[in-house]
């Protein structure tokens, strides 16, 4: 028997019929119809499928759909404020931290959850903060730099 | 016990593509009527950035602004043959064939632009902007889009190009079994520093140096991702990367990210590149390829800085803890090698 849930997805209200035992991930891409969340494993090792639930970031591929009613999601496809990008979404733009992109959802929220709590990360913050999240293409140099400024221009444009 | 430093260099000499029956890549562009390009291919981008070296080479060719070139690689069924993305081949082999169908496109546009400015073509330039003008009298233009709506809708013209690079097979002499399997080379130099620790046989990466001569870099920015992210693959391959790390037995080997290893954000180190450019005669706008290569070098870098920091070697990869605490067990104690300056 399928169970309603209710949750807010990057601002907006959501309900949908899960399956017993469905997970948060493949919930949010088949029935709810984000594709910005990606899944690498469905196992919980290579940190792609990363959202926030209330401003934490988990593994949406081991987490149950049926624990997140009442909950309020973030994903990668709720960084963009209208037509203006995320300080996030710029930097990885700008310091060339995507290749293939498999990884840069999670990669996005991950640093996400730790910018919201952490505005000022020093370089081993980040690296604590992303060491989830496994890239196949980067070598995590530009993913490091790209938060560390988006972290900076996140504080100019607050000063 | 204690933790050693060593230094190791590996120099390579990477050929672009490869010679198995020889090795073509086609490439289709056209206009459509708003004086927008595309380019058909059947070569994919697979996150090297192929896409976007294509669209700089495209528009440098035909003269038009890069934002006025699409790429098109949806369809390997509908679209020109290409023998793949693979050993660096995209930028070279393909680079060149894309320039060979934007040269014949462009000589359409031009011919289009003369009958409309009734002047011959020979006496038209473009200025990357998106407009042709006579040379001398760059009052007199005309732009691409009203061009290409002429040669549409007026003059019964395709502003389209087709084109071919192929490096031919190249035959194996039966009594030397010489052959030249590529027609360019590319060349890069690296210097890994690395700490080991005779306790544990922990190899950590401290530092890496190197210099790469690649021809041209089309696209700066996205070489030095590629070197960067290349070389940490290279790191992964030489210590830590195996579907059977520790057991003999393909059933006791990796089953996930878990136990199928790779360095993390925290084990990469500094890096500190040089490109150096001397254009290939055969490469567009003079370009080799750097896919695989920054990879390469990086392996064998590492296992002569562990025989310079401890003195022993490891010859298959990846080189493990468990394989150096052996080795430096074997020969009776870490033997520190003579320090490279
Ligand atoms: S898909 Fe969730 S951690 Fe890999
Ligand atoms: S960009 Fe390819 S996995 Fe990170």
């Amino acid at each position: 028997m399928k169970t309603p849930i209710q949750f807010r997805l990057n601002g907006e209200d959501v309900a949908a019929f899960v399956e017993g035992g469905a997970n948060l991930l493949d919930t949010l891409r088949e029935i709810v119809g984000d594709l910005s969340v990606k899944g690498g494993c469905w196992q919980g090792t290579c940190g792609t499928c990363t959202v926030l639930i209330d401003g934490v970031p988990r593994l949406s591929c081991i987490t149950l759909a049926e624990t997140c009613s009442g909950s309020s999601i973030e994903t990668a496809a709720g960084l963009r404020r209208g037509s203006e990008l995320h300080p996030l979404q710029i930097a990885f733009m700008e310091r060339f931290a995507a290749q293939c992109g498999y990884c840069t959802p999670g990669m996005l929220m991950a640093a996400k959850a730790l910018l919201d709590k952490n505005p000022n990360p020093t370089r081993q913050d980040v690296i604590e903060a992303i060491s989830g999240n496994i890239c196949r293409c980067t070598g995590y140099e530009p993913i490091i730099n790209a938060v560390l400024d988006a972290a900076r221009e996140h504080a100019r444009s607050r000063a | 016990m204690a933790k050693h430093h060593g230094r190791g260099v590996a120099t390579i000499n990477y050929p672009i593509g490869m010679n198995l029956g020889g090795d073509p890549s086609q490439a289709l562009v056209h206009s459509n009527p708003t004086g927008k390009f595309t380019v058909s291919l059947s070569s994919i981008d697979l996150g090297q950035g192929m896409k976007s070296v294509i669209r700089q080479i495209c528009a440098e060719t035909l003269g038009v602004p890069v934002a006025d070139v699409y790429v098109d690689t949806a369809d390997s069924d509908t679209g020109p043959h290409c023998t793949g993305s693979f050993a660096s081949r995209g930028t070279h082999r393909v680079g060149n064939a894309v320039m060979v169908a934007a040269r014949e496109a462009r000589a359409v546009m031009m011919e289009a632009a003369a009958e409309e400015l009734e002047v011959d073509p020979g006496d038209l330039e473009t200025d990357g902007r998106g407009n042709i003008r006579v040379k001398g009298a760059p009052h007199r233009s005309i732009t691409v889009r009203e061009v290409a709506m002429a040669a549409q809708f007026k003059q019964g013209k395709t502003i389209a190009g087709r084109g071919i690079f192929l490096v031919p097979l190249s035959d194996v002499d039966p009594e030397t079994g010489e052959m030249s399997p590529a027609t360019c080379y590319a060349h890069a130099c690296v210097i890994v520093d690395v700490e080991v620790d005779d306790e544990t046989g922990d190899v950590s990466v401290l530092k890496m140096t190197s210099a790469y001569e690649i021809g041209r870099a089309i696209n700066p920015k996205m070489v030095e991702q590629q070197l960067v992210g290349g070389a940490w693959m290279g790191m992964s391959h030489a210590l830590y990367e195996t579907v059977e790390p520790y057991y003999p037995d393909p059933r006791e080997g990796p089953r996930d990210f878990n136990e199928y290893l790779m360095p993390g954000p925290g084990d990469i180190c500094p890096h500190e590149i040089v490109v150096l450019e001397r254009p290939a005669p055969d490469g567009p706008f003079g370009a080799k390829g750097i896919g695989e290569m920054c990879a390469n070098p990086v392996l064998p870098a590492v296992a002569n800085a562990i025989f310079n920091a401890v003195g022993v070697r490891i010859n298959d990869l990846p080189i493990t803890p468990e394989k150096v605490l052996r080795a430096i067990k074997a020969r009776g104690g870490a033997v520190p090698q003579a320090r490279m300056r």
